[in-house]
């Protein structure tokens, strides 16, 4: 049995209106896996991820990382150990340059100097994004900005990276990198999205959440050969898209 | 100049505004040293001629009060080609614009050797309260997303067949603006947890070190030392 990375237990949530968005999830993620985690739109995808660093606090259950439990005085480091990828990179690059977006994390951590030099230029090199490390975010095309994103967590060096819709509205071309770039990454990834295709060829795992609790939870592909699974939770492959279970 | 760090730049033009200021107005002299000084910053800096002045228009609605107070001044008056003008209006408008004319070229140069970012650097090293700085800061990262956003919404109500004629197409350009305004307050709201998420606790780490050495910070005193010079002589000669 390899270290777990990430454990959620019976997490219930229901937003200060009353809206129940989560009513009991539980999943298990290994160190070093890739697992997609799925729903339709208003499954509570995002409710959930935003347990995984605190920014929500669990109403019921708990959230560990690497065998931390996510508290009030726990927040720091886990916030250092789950790297949260937001969908619009314009939200995760608020600073003026690349360099000092990549070192807001780790200087945050107190890391300084050389050493938080060296963090960046690693963390840019990583994704392929070290030439344009004194560039405003701005000024890069949509697909490098997502790049320049997923190196600002890196910087942390996180335990596990949560990745929320990372291809929406890449080209094909800067989402087949993105890929290359996430499968060349020795670190767990959750990524959440509905984008099934993008789920098939970086998971060999996946999850669906579905109307706030874990549907189901399998191989990638045999979730995805299941139509009648996929249709129960307002699921669908693209057209002219068919997978089969083996 | 370009290379000197920006908190020193910053306080040389304060220092040399703050001089030119304290001049009484009597000694012509003293400004025409004052405009020397700022010919020669820009001649080591190597700005052109050309683009101080075109920026300079951003002077002009100070130049028009100024032209106005001879003519509204009380006082004693005097005919200059037929126009009677009051002698202390003269003296005030001088005042004016000799003093922000040249406190206008200083930040022209400021601005020229400066980058913006570095600006802001340099404000923070000054210890100016970081809230203002942070303002900036974010300030100077969303301006082209928000401008971005401005223009998706021309667009799209003008793909609708919005035209706008007169005042009575006032409350749409009202409303976008209303909308594009929660858009922005929503984006600052996702821009925090993502700084949350990256362990933000209220203060901004430095991350830029940008040491000043005694041999830059006595570079930059160099002009505000020389313009405090003349204006202390300007005193004792009056």
């Amino acid at each position: 049995m390899t270290a777990t990375s990430l454990k959620v237990s019976s997490l219930a949530y229901a937003y200060p209106d009353g809206t129940q968005a989560l009513f009991g999830v539980d999943l298990t993620i290994g160190r070093g896996e890739r697992v997609a985690l799925l729903g339709p739109n208003g499954a509570g995808k995002t409710t959930l991820v935003m347990h995984l660093n605190g920014i929500l606090t669990a109403g019921h259950g708990s959230v560990e990382v690497a065998g931390l439990p996510v508290r009030g005085d726990t927040l720091r480091e886990i916030r250092r150990r789950v790297g949260l990828v937001f969908q619009d990179p314009d939200d995760q690059l608020f600073m003026p340059t690349v360099r000092e977006d990549v070192a807001f994390g780790p200087a945050n951590l107190g890391v300084r100097g050389a050493e938080l030099e060296q963090r960046v230029k690693d963390a840019l090199e990583r994704v392929g994004m070290l030439e344009a490390i004194d560039r405003p975010p701005h000024h890069l095309s949509f697909g490098q900005r997502r790049r320049v994103a997923v190196a600002t967590v890196l910087a942390m060096e996180p335990e596990i990276l949560v990745l929320d819709e990372p291809s929406s509205n890449l080209d094909p071309a800067s989402r087949r990198e993105l890929a290359e770039i996430l499968r060349s990454l020795d670190v767990t990834v959750l990524m959440v999205t509905h984008d099934l295709p993008y789920a098939l060829e970086l998971c060999e795992r996946s999850l669906i959440l579905s109307g706030g609790v874990i549907a189901a939870d399998g191989p990638t592909r045999s979730l995805l050969a299941d139509e009648e699974l996929l249709a129960a939770h307002r699921l669908e492959l693209p057209y002219g898209f068919a997978v089969s279970a083996h | 100049m370009h290379r000197l760090p920006p908190q020193c730049k910053l306080l040389a033009a304060a220092a040399f505004a703050v001089a030119v200021v304290a001049t009484p107005r009597e000694s012509f002299w003293a400004f025409g040293v004052y405009a020397l000084l700022l010919a020669g910053v820009a001649v080591a800096a190597r700005v052109p001629a050309p683009f101080i002045l075109r920026r300079m228009v951003i002077e002009v609605p100070f130049v028009l009060f100024a032209v106005a107070i001879p003519v509204i001044g009380l006082g004693e008056r005097v005919d200059v080609l037929g126009v009677s003008l009051s002698v202390p209006g003269l003296w005030a408008a001088w005042n004016v614009l000799a003093k922000a004319t040249l406190g206008v070229i200083a930040s022209i140069l400021l601005a020229a050797t400066t980058e913006p970012r570095m600006m802001l650097l340099g404000a923070e090293r000054l210890r100016l309260p970081r809230l203002l700085v942070q303002i900036a800061t974010f300030m100077l990262r969303y301006m082209d997303v928000i401008l971005d956003q401005m223009r998706r919404m021309r667009i799209a109500r003008e793909s609708r067949g919005f035209v706008p004629r007169d005042i009575r197409q006032a409350p749409v350009l009202a409303k976008s603006a209303g909308a594009l305004f929660i858009r922005s307050y929503e984006r600052g709201e996702r821009v925090h947890l993502a700084m949350l998420s990256r362990g933000y606790t209220g203060e901004m780490p430095m991350i830029r070190e940008l040491p000043a050495s005694a041999r830059q910070w006595g570079a930059a005193a160099l002009l505000p030392g020389l313009a405090a010079a003349t204006a202390v002589l300007s005193w004792s000669l009056t």
